[in-house]
This record gives structure tokens, C-alpha cells and sequence, in this order.
């Protein structure tokens, strides 16, 4: 194979790779700060897709409007969740988390299926970003690479608030120890609502970022979510740089598989995540705790 | 005097009815919806099949005629093995007669086996592997609307003789997808096309940008989707985002459903040649019908998978009843000596080989502007009569023929 088409499968396996880094990161933010393994992730993403198609068919909003709206409307959501429903579980295991969570994405989806069914709907690429660029080696669709700029953004965005401002200090800091936050005047709960909402609304983000790409389809966040929380144990569980990177890296180790053995590429992720098992269970970017 | 005579009528419709009643096992004729009610393949058929079933048994009149008909409905995921614990489920406890539909050819196959060994009925709409009438042909078994081999010699040969000579496959990694590539494979290479190579996806697939470059790459002049539902729809839609029909390549979609231009929009779908069997608006009466359907199922319209569902319960009824038996393989002799007569296909036959057949057609896309609103999608390039529309009987090895 030419080295010229590999380069476009590069970069393809890198746009992929930015779908898995923005749901991995809202997983890993949301593990790291609740302990709660949110499972309902891919419906929440699925919801974003939606809320963007609403936003369009019923009140004519377009894509941008969309990317600002969406999230926010699905955070809302997750923070209605997270008030009435996962509040309630902290102090239990995991366990309890992922099983409501898992409940709440089959019923969101079963919802969404039997009133949308499951051929999903059409949404259109935003007219400033139609068309695309000849890059010699391949042609690159113009609204790929705003996904893959765009989610680069976010992605670093969220690493830098919650490693380098003081926000995100105080973030880290109740998720090592709560009481002591709360003794400096911090309203912890609020801000793990927040956080939650906030992860949520990645998902959401995600999903608008999709639409034009895949059929907004009540089905897109089931298959997906699969393969990023394979993504998030290689990385690391609650590691925030850990899934950024191998978000990105799986996309293109994935995307390579398309060329040299096709029929692999869905589950050369999770191959790869058992050898990170078995060599660094807490994961390449994990630290043992 | 009046008590008497009704008493007369009540052993004269005993009478009647009662050698009837006596070999429907159980009194009751149960028919097994078996498909895809919840992933890629739940539009095409799924619930939509369940409907035209229940339509057959009232159009049917199935109460009236004294027949007892229960319908029962399963998911079987697309996946081999829950289809077969569905099937021998159905088969050995719950007394279920003949299992109708089955999306998905590897399920297909699976439960073909199942229906010989316990010598039951199967009857595919919605599964397309021509394997079914070929060298897995089974006297329990008929194939009803379409097969792979059906769809390769509609679009394939179209597209070959205007000019698409050269090809490169997007392939569901499956038996379907096998079976449908090998069909137009044959069809193409027949017609002095060339095969300039093929990449088989993994099933269901949601990103099809990889496959799409190798196919650019491949400087093939025709695209030949060999997958189905949302593969399908995903392929093309994301074939327009990297340029494919303007670099000058064309899609093939190999089996596209109705639905599946409905959630594509005229728009991408435009121009795109298909081979269906059926389509609504044929003539008054799949007008007819479909309306009917329409407004029992969210106002969509039947896909060919939905309509040969009822068509197929039609006549298996009619046969049933033709022999007052539900004897599996017996009924399926039956269905194959009744000449089959149906508001969606017309007048047909079912071929000693299990193929049932009619004529198909040669459908194009109509551009936005042809169209007059939802559902009006197609206009009809070609119609290939039944005697041709499908394998000749001796070319697919199926035991059953006597050559």
C-alpha cells in the first residue's frame, strides 16, 4: 500500500479517534470526581444528536446553534439524573451506578427507538462546512477536519481547567477527600452535580458533532459506547489525559485495522485492551491507588 | 321445530368443520414472526412485518371460515444463535407451525436447519441468501420476495450494460454480504465487467470512511454496496461528504429498501439504481393495500420485505386450508402446487425448488424534484418477468430438482 493512502487513513483514524477522546474524557471526568461508571454515556450522546435534529426540524435552529444548545439541554438532563436518582448511590459500590445508569440508556433508547425507529433521520453538514479540501494524498471532507480541530479544543479545554485552574483544584481535591473540602466553605455537592452535568453535556457535544456525519439514529450511542469504555480502561479509569490520548491513538490504530485485516477492526480495540490488562491493570496512564 | 333446525345447522357445520379442525394440530394454525424488532434491520420489517401478517389473516378471513390463526412475534437480534433457541422454542414447546420473515441469511440458514429436523415450515421474506433455493434448499422451506441472485442480476446487470464496467465491493461481513457479493460478482465478470477489489466490513458498521478511501483508491467506477439498513445508508451518506459521485464514481446499492431512501432523503438517494419486487406504487391495487398498511403502521409504507410477508401468509393460509392440514413439509407442497394470486405480487407460482417468484423491477430514485412528497421515491426503469427475474432452477445445485 502506498504510503500516500496510509496518510489519509491517519488522519481518518484521527477524526475517529476524536469521537472516542470527547466520550472517554466525559466518562473518565465523571468516574473520577462521582465514582460512577455512567453507563447511560452513549444514550446521553445519542441525546445530543437528537436534541440538534429537534432544534432544526421544529424551531429551524441550525447546526451552530445546536453545537451551543445541545449540550447544555442534555446537561440539564443529566443533572436532573444525577439530583433525583445517583445521588442516592455514592456511598454504595460501583456496582449500584453502573446497573441504574445501564437501566437508564436501554429505556432512553427504547423510547427513542419505538417513537423514531431505528433507520434513523436525516441531518445535513452545515453549509460553510460542505465541500472539502484536495490534499493530494486524499481528499479531505472540510467538516472532518472541523470535528477533529474542534474536539482537539475541547478535549484541552477541559485537561487545562481541571489540572490548572484553581476550579478544577478544588475538583481533584473533593474527590480525594470530601470532608476536609467541605470544612474550607466548598458546596461539594453542588459541584458534583455540576461536574456530572458538565460530562453529560461532552456526550451531548459529541452527538451534535456526529449528526451530519451518521444518521441521527436511536441506535448510534449503543454500539459506540461499547468501544469507548474499552477506550477508557486502556487509558486509565478517571485519568483525563490518559483518555485524550488514547482516544485519538485507538482511532488511528483502528482505522489501520480497516486496511491491513478489515474484519478485525471491531474488536481490535478490545484486544488491545486485554493485553493492557494483563501487562498495567490500572491502565497505561492509570496510577494505582 | 325451530330448535330443531338449528340443531340440524349445528351438526351440519360440525360436520363441515370437523375433519378440518381434526388435523389442525392443536385446532390452532400458529404463525411465527421471527425477525429484527429493535437494531439496523427493525425498519425494514420488524414490526412492520407483524402488521402485514395480522392484515393477511383478516383479508384472509381466517375467523369466518371457521380457522383458527394465532400470531406470535419474536427478536432474534440478528443473531444466529438466538434465532435458533427461538426456533426450537417455537417448535417444540409452544407449538408454533411455520416461522414467517427472518431478516439476516446467517439466522436464515440456522433456522432452516432447525425447521427440516423438526419438521416444521419456514417461509423467508425479509433473508436474501440464494443459498436458501440452492445447495441449503429444504422441502420445510420456501423463499418468498427476493434473493441475493435476484438483486445481482436486477442491479448489477443494469449497471454493467451502462457502461459500469469496473467494481469494488463494500461487503457486510457476513453470509449475506458473502452471498450478495458472489451473486453480483458472477453477474459482473458474465457481462465483461471486472472486479477491481473488495473490503469486508464488520456488521453493523457506523463509519465507513476507511472503506471509502480504498474504494477511491481502487479508481473503480462503480461502488457495489453489498450490505443493507443503516451500512448502507451510512456508506452513501458519508460517500457524498468524501466526493465519491463527484470524483466520478457511483454507488451500487445492491439491496436498498424503501425505508432505507426514507431515512437517506431524496437528496442523497437521487439517481441510485435498486432491485426490489415490490413497491407501493405500482397499481391500484399495492395502492390499495398499501394505504391500508400505511395507516395501521405510523403512516409508512410497506417495504418489499413487509408485502411479501403478507402475501406469503396469504397463501399459506389458503393452502392450509386446501389441505385442512398444518403439516409442515405437506403445506409446503401444497403452497408449491397452488398457483399464488395476491393484491402485492400479482399471479405467481413457487418452484419446486422452494422459490417463489414473480416479477421484479428496476427501480431509479427520482430526484427531489420528481418527487410529490413523502414516499414518493420511485419510478420504475425496468421490469424483469418472473421466469427470468430469478436462478434458473438447474444452476443452483439445490438436491431437490431432478435434473
Amino acid at each position: 500500500m502506498a504510503t500516500q493512502a496510509l496518510f489519509g487513513q491517519l488522519l481518518i483514524g484521527l477524526i475517529n479517534g476524536a469521537f472516542y477522546a470527547m466520550l472517554s474524557l466525559g466518562l473518565s471526568v465523571i468516574f473520577g470526581l462521582l465514582n460512577i461508571i455512567n453507563f447511560a454515556h452513549g444514550a446521553q450522546y445519542m441525546m445530543g444528536a437528537f436534541v440538534a435534529y429537534f432544534l432544526l426540524s421544529l424551531t429551524g435552529l441550525g447546526y451552530w446553534w445546536s453545537l451551543l444548545l445541545a449540550p447544555i439541554v442534555v446537561g440539564l438532563f443529566g443533572i436532573a439524573l444525577e439530583r433525583t436518582m445517583l445521588k442516592r448511590l455514592y456511598h454504595l459500590d460501583h456496582l449500584y451506578g453502573l446497573l441504574l445508569t445501564f437501566g437508564l440508556a436501554l429505556i432512553i433508547q427504547g423510547v427513542f427507538r419505538n417513537e423514531f425507529g431505528s433507520s434513523g433521520l436525516p441531518y445535513a453538514i452545515p453549509a460553510q462546512l460542505t465541500g472539502g479540501y484536495n490534499l493530494g494524498f486524499m481528499f479531505l471532507p472540510a467538516y472532518r477536519a472541523w470535528v477533529v480541530v474542534f474536539s482537539l479544543g475541547v478535549c484541552l479545554a477541559t485537561w487545562w481547567v481541571i489540572e490548572r485552574t484553581k476550579l478544577g483544584s478544588y475538583l481533584r481535591a473533593a474527590t480525594e477527600n470530601p470532608t476536609l473540602v467541605r470544612a474550607f466553605g466548598i458546596n461539594v455537592p453542588r459541584m458534583i452535580t455540576l461536574t456530572y452535568g458538565f460530562g453529560v453535556g461532552l456526550a451531548g457535544l459529541a452527538g451534535v458533532l456526529a449528526a451530519p456525519i451518521y444518521q441521527v439514529n436511536p441506535l448510534m450511542g449503543a454500539d459506540l459506547i461499547i468501544v469507548v469504555f474499552a477506550v477508557v480502561v486502556i487509558g486509565g479509569m478517571g485519568s483525563i489525559m490518559g483518555s485524550i490520548v488514547t482516544g485519538f491513538a485507538l482511532g488511528v490504530v483502528e482505522g489501520f485495522t480497516k486496511v491491513f485485516y478489515p474484519e478485525a477492526s471491531n474488536t481490535v480495540i478490545f484486544v488491545i485492551m486485554a493485553l493492557v490488562l494483563l501487562v498495567r491493570p490500572t491502565g497505561l496512564f492509570g496510577r494505582a491507588s | 321445530m325451530i330448535i330443531l333446525r338449528i340443531l340440524v345447522l349445528g351438526v351440519a357445520l360440525l360436520l363441515a368443520t370437523g375433519p378440518a379442525q381434526a388435523q389442525i394440530s392443536d385446532g390452532v394454525v400458529k404463525i411465527g414472526i421471527m425477525n429484527d424488532q429493535s437494531g439496523t434491520y427493525a425498519d425494514l420489517a420488524g414490526p412492520g412485518s407483524v402488521v402485514a401478517a395480522r392484515m393477511a389473516v383478516e383479508d384472509y378471513g381466517a375467523a369466518r371460515k371457521g380457522l383458527k390463526v394465532e400470531i406470535v412475534v419474536a427478536d432474534h437480534q440478528n443473531k444466529p444463535d438466538v434465532g435458533s433457541s427461538i426456533a426450537r422454542q417455537w417448535f417444540d414447546a409452544d407449538k408454533v407451525d411455520v416461522i414467517i420473515d427472518v431478516p439476516t441469511s446467517s439466522v436464515v440458514l440456522a433456522v432452516n436447519q432447525i425447521a427440516r429436523e423438526k419438521n416444521k415450515a419456514l417461509i423467508v421474506s425479509t433473508g436474501a441468501t440464494s443459498d436458501l433455493t440452492g445447495a441449503a434448499c429444504s422441502p420445510n422451506a420456501i423463499h418468498w420476495t427476493y434473493d441475493t441472485w435476484s438483486l445481482a442480476n436486477g442491479t448489477g446487470s443494469a449497471i454493467v450494460k451502462t457502461g459500469g464496467e469496473t467494481w469494488f465491493f463494500l461487503t457486510a461481513d457476513y453470509k449475506f454480504g458473502h452471498d450478495l457479493e458472489r451473486d453480483t460478482e458472477a453477474v459482473v465478470v458474465k457481462n465483461g465487467g471486472k472486479v477491481l477489489g473488495k473490503v469486508r466490513h464488520p456488521f453493523p458498521t457506523a463509519d465507513f470512511s476507511s472503506f471509502l478511501l480504498q474504494a477511491q483508491a481502487s479508481k473503480a467506477k462503480i461502488i457495489g454496496l453489498a450490505n443493507a439498513g443503516a451500512d448502507t445508508t451510512n456508506a452513501i451518506k458519508q460517500g457524498a461528504e468524501f466526493g465519491i459521485v463527484r470524483g466520478g464514481q457511483q454507488f451500487a446499492g445492491l439491496l436498498v429498501f424503501l425505508t432505507d431512501v426514507h431515512s437517506l432523503g431524496l437528496e442523497k438517494a437521487q439517481g441510485l439504481l435498486l432491485t426490489e419486487s415490490f413497491y407501493w406504487d405500482l397499481n391500484d391495487q399495492t395502492r390499495a393495500f398499501s394505504k391500508r398498511f400505511a395507516e395501521r403502521h405510523r403512516g409508512a409504507m410497506p417495504t418489499m420485505a413487509q408485502a411479501g410477508v403478507y402475501s406469503a401468509v396469504l397463501h399459506y393460509l389458503k393452502s392450509v386450508e386446501a389441505l385442512k392440514s398444518d403439516d409442515g413439509p405437506k403445506v409446503i407442497a401444497k403452497m408449491k402446487e397452488l398457483p399464488t394470486d395476491d393484491p402485492v405480487f400479482g399471479k405467481g407460482r413457487v418452484r419446486p425448488d422452494g422459490r417463489k417468484i414473480h416479477p421484479v423491477y428496476l427501480f431509479e430514485v427520482k430526484k427531489p424534484s420528481e418527487s410529490k412528497g413523502p414516499w414518493d421515491y420511485y419510478k420504475v426503469r425496468a421490469t424483469i418477468p418472473a421466469e427470468q427475474a430469478f436462478r434458473p432452477m438447474d444452476q443452483g445445485g439445490c438436491p431437490l430438482v431432478k435434473k
